[in-house]
């Protein structure tokens, strides 16, 4: 009994072990060209985490959700109201986020809008960064690209931003030496500095993109963002079929600002890729219509590529579901759902183009639901 | 050209000639460092009732379009004149104009080097402690934003650039961010300082202190401090994303605030807003400090065309008009400006980098004629 059932048991290690092995060492650097998640499905249905989030996060997920519904896209919702708003109770926000946590590590896929975050020294770090690194989600993708029909001043970007998650000015190590002289730790690894740069080496042959671009500040820290261009600089020898170059981070948003245009892929760490996906956003029509995601070893969280909690207008039905419509589309493909992904995405973007009803920050008047309206009458016609 | 190389290495930073005030931190935390203008300009008249000042030619174009800059300011008849430039003379006259100075592998900095830049080594010896960029755009060079007039602080001695870093262990590197009290209420005071001198009404921090919490956090307290101190100007903060996002989307709303803003931000900020005008060609720059302080132009310099005469001096003209204003000299300065802003804005006479054929003595003599 005791052999026979240790036996099994052994038996099952060594299937286990067989199965694992070349799953693993695919994974030991995940990129999207490897299969890296297994979501939850049941019967028929994929199960997401849906975390709404603040400010205008309860009004587009609500569009999103009844658009989704109205395709019959097999995905069930697992929703978490988490908020980083202070809501007098401080262990409820704790916990929520937890739940959260727990239910994209089950789930190893989530839509997400944006949490707010306090300035204040009491107030909680972000759960934003703190739900990135637990998850160690760590490529952000943002897509800039300009809508068809939707003029700004730049025209023809194409670009993507690739910024690294997990550390760099976002470590939130600090400490006061003495009053009134604070340090602030940025840290940069080679091994997260190498992942995220074959992320986006990878991504772009993917994508059949042709240029990837390092940004940096390696002319003044000459250690840290030394180290990040080195590795991707190495990275770029695998990859001899893209174009490779690398550009000063401030320059960078000089020339995002003037010449666009030349901007493919850019990889940068996570600081920078804050700043010039704000740029990024603001130049083909705000943070409204700008899709991202948080891709990781195991789990991927879609939320708008531009991170804006929009605390100003929310519950005004003013909000653009626009990004978080464009980062569920990118959800679905992820999933292999490309006819529904098709269906939603160009739904949006025939909507946008014909402008007859466009929300507040695009120029129009159309509240949330006037302009989830639109996009429902024109899926029936596709 | 400069040859002050050998300053570059003890001075680790600018602690080192902070040091006695930095002292008194942690006696008085709250005492304000500063009660008296901040870096008010102390330069003296010499014998012939002019004021000297060091001009810095630099390499490339630089020869060129400082030549043209003096050119007109002697068909305005100015007074100043310009002895060669050393740390002596600097220090002697207070003020200093600077062209670009040439990417030499053993002096500028060398991207991954140990090197320390000589813009940074100017900046450590005289304790250059804000950098002034204002952005306005030109009425003779067309880009995708037009009326663009934007003002930008940026803290110049910590932060980000503090050059504090180090290897942990293989592939594992800390750099450190420094934010000090000291520091932060210097720039603050000269940027609500300088709000006031130029007549606008409203200074803006911009900071990151939702992620960034102890260090931005600090600059934005020192902030809100320092703006007790100034009544009748209107403070407020924005968070750095938000500045990124409405400033690229439309500009004009902060035609009438001052931004101050630690070191990265505001080094990005400002070559940005450059981006938004049509480059650094044409935008001045100020490296302000309370013994000295220096105007120069920040774009580089362009060995490609040296001594071609193509090169278009507008950055360091409109440099050395903020140069004279630091002086208290303003009517000189609205005088050529006014005349350089008039010649791009006819389009004439503009040089090649703008779309015109002019050479840079052509444009000089247009503003000259308009004297």
């Amino acid at each position: 009994m005791l052999s026979r059932n240790s036996a099994r048991a052994a038996q099952r290690l060594v299937r286990a072990a067989a199965q694992q092995q070349p799953r693993a060492a695919a994974r030991s650097y995940a990129t999207i060209q490897s299969d890296i998640f297994k979501p939850t499905k049941f019967g028929s249905k994929y199960t997401v985490t849906l975390i709404p989030g603040d400010g205008i996060g309860a009004e587009v997920a609500e569009s999103v959700k009844t658009i989704f519904k109205a395709d019959n896209v097999p995905i069930d919702w697992e929703q978490i109201d988490v908020s980083g708003v202070d809501s007098g109770s401080p262990g409820s926000a704790e916990e929520a986020f937890r739940e959260s946590v727990a239910s994209l590590k089950r789930n190893k896929l989530g839509l997400k809008g944006i949490l707010h975050t306090p300035i204040s020294r009491s107030g909680h770090q972000s759960f934003n960064v703190a739900m990135r690194q637990e998850l160690d989600i760590y490529a952000s993708i943002c897509l800039i690209k300009n809508i068809p029909g939707y003029e700004t001043r730049h025209k023809n970007i194409d670009l993507c931003i690739i910024r690294e998650n997990t550390e760099g000015e976002y470590s939130g190590l600090e400490h006061q030496s003495v009053p009134g002289v604070v340090e602030s730790l940025k840290i940069i690894t080679r091994a997260k500095s190498e992942r995220i740069a074959k992320f986006a080496f990878s991504f772009a042959l993917a994508n059949g993109r042709k240029k990837v671009t390092c940004i940096h500040k390696a002319n003044i820290m000459k250690l840290a963002d030394g180290l990040f261009r080195n590795t991707c600089a190495s990275v770029a020898k695998e990859y001899p079929t893209l174009e490779y170059n690398d550009m000063i981070v401030d320059n960078a948003s000089m020339q995002c600002v003037s010449k666009p245009q030349q901007f493919d892929v850019l990889v940068m760490p996570n600081l920078y890729g804050g700043i010039l996906s704000n740029i990024g956003a603001a130049l083909v029509g705000g943070p409204g219509i700008v899709p991202g995601c948080n891709m990781g070893r195991d789990v991927a969280v879609f939320e708008p590529g531009c991170r804006h909690v929009g605390l100003d207008i929310k519950g005004k039905d003013q909000a653009n579901p626009t990004a978080l419509l464009l980062s569920g589309s990118m959800l679905l493909r992820h999933l292999g759902l490309d006819d529904h992904a098709n269906r939603i995405s160009k739904a949006v973007y025939d909507v946008i183009a014909e402008g007859k009803s466009r929300t507040r920050d695009m120029g129009g008047e159309a509240t949330t639901h006037e302009f989830t309206r639109a996009i429902l009458n024109k899926m029936e016609t596709l | 050209m400069l040859a002050i190389r050998s300053v570059s290495a003890p001075m680790r930073r600018q602690c080192v000639r902070a040091a006695p005030r930095a002292a008194a931190t942690l006696s008085f935390q709250n005492r304000r460092f500063y009660s008296d203008k901040v870096a008010k300009f102390t330069g003296q008249k010499d014998a012939s009732g002019n004021f000297p000042v060091s001009i810095i030619e630099g390499d490339g174009i630089g020869p060129e379009i400082s030549q043209a800059v003096k050119d007109i300011f002697a068909a305005a008849k100015e007074i100043y004149h310009h002895p060669p430039a050393t740390i002596e003379s600097i220090e002697r006259n207070k003020v200093a104009l600077k062209g670009p100075l040439a990417v030499i592998p053993e002096r500028q900095t060398p991207i991954g080097k140990g090197h320390v830049s000589l813009n940074l080594t100017l900046r450590r010896t005289f304790n250059l402690f804000a950098n002034l960029r204002p952005c306005r755009s030109v009425a003779g060079y067309k880009t995708p934003y037009d009326g663009v007039d934007t003002v930008l602080i940026r803290e110049n001695t910590e932060g980000e650039y503090s050059g504090i870093e180090h290897v942990v262990v293989d592939g594992v590197v800390q750099s450190i961010k420094l934010i000090t009290r000291e520091a932060s209420e210097r720039v603050l005071r000269f940027a609500f300082q300088h709000a006031t001198e130029i007549g606008r009404k409203k200074v803006r921090v911009v900071h990151k202190a939702t992620i960034m919490k102890m260090s931005d956090g600090l600059f934005l307290n020192v902030a809100k401090d320092v703006a007790k101190d100034f009544p009748h100007i209107e403070f407020d903060a924005e968070l750095l994303d938000n500045t990124c996002l409405k400033m690229v989307t439309d500009p004009l709303p902060y035609n009438d605030k001052v931004l101050v803003m630690p070191n990265l931000y505001g080094d990005i900020l400002s070559d940005m807003c450059a981006g938004l005008i049509g480059g650094l060609g044409l935008t001045p720059s100020g490296n302000i400090g309370d013994q000295c302080s220096i105007f120069e132009a920040v774009h580089g310099s362009a060995p490609d065309i040296a001594g071609q005469g193509k090169a278009n001096p507008t950055a360091l003209l409109l440099s050395s008009m903020m140069m004279l204003r630091h002086m208290g000299l303003n009517d000189y300065a609205n005088r050529i400006e006014k005349a350089a802003f008039d010649t791009l804005a006819e389009g004439k006479a503009l040089t090649g980098d703008l779309g015109g054929k002019a050479s840079t003595t052509d444009y000089a003599q247009a503003i000259i004629s308009r004297l």
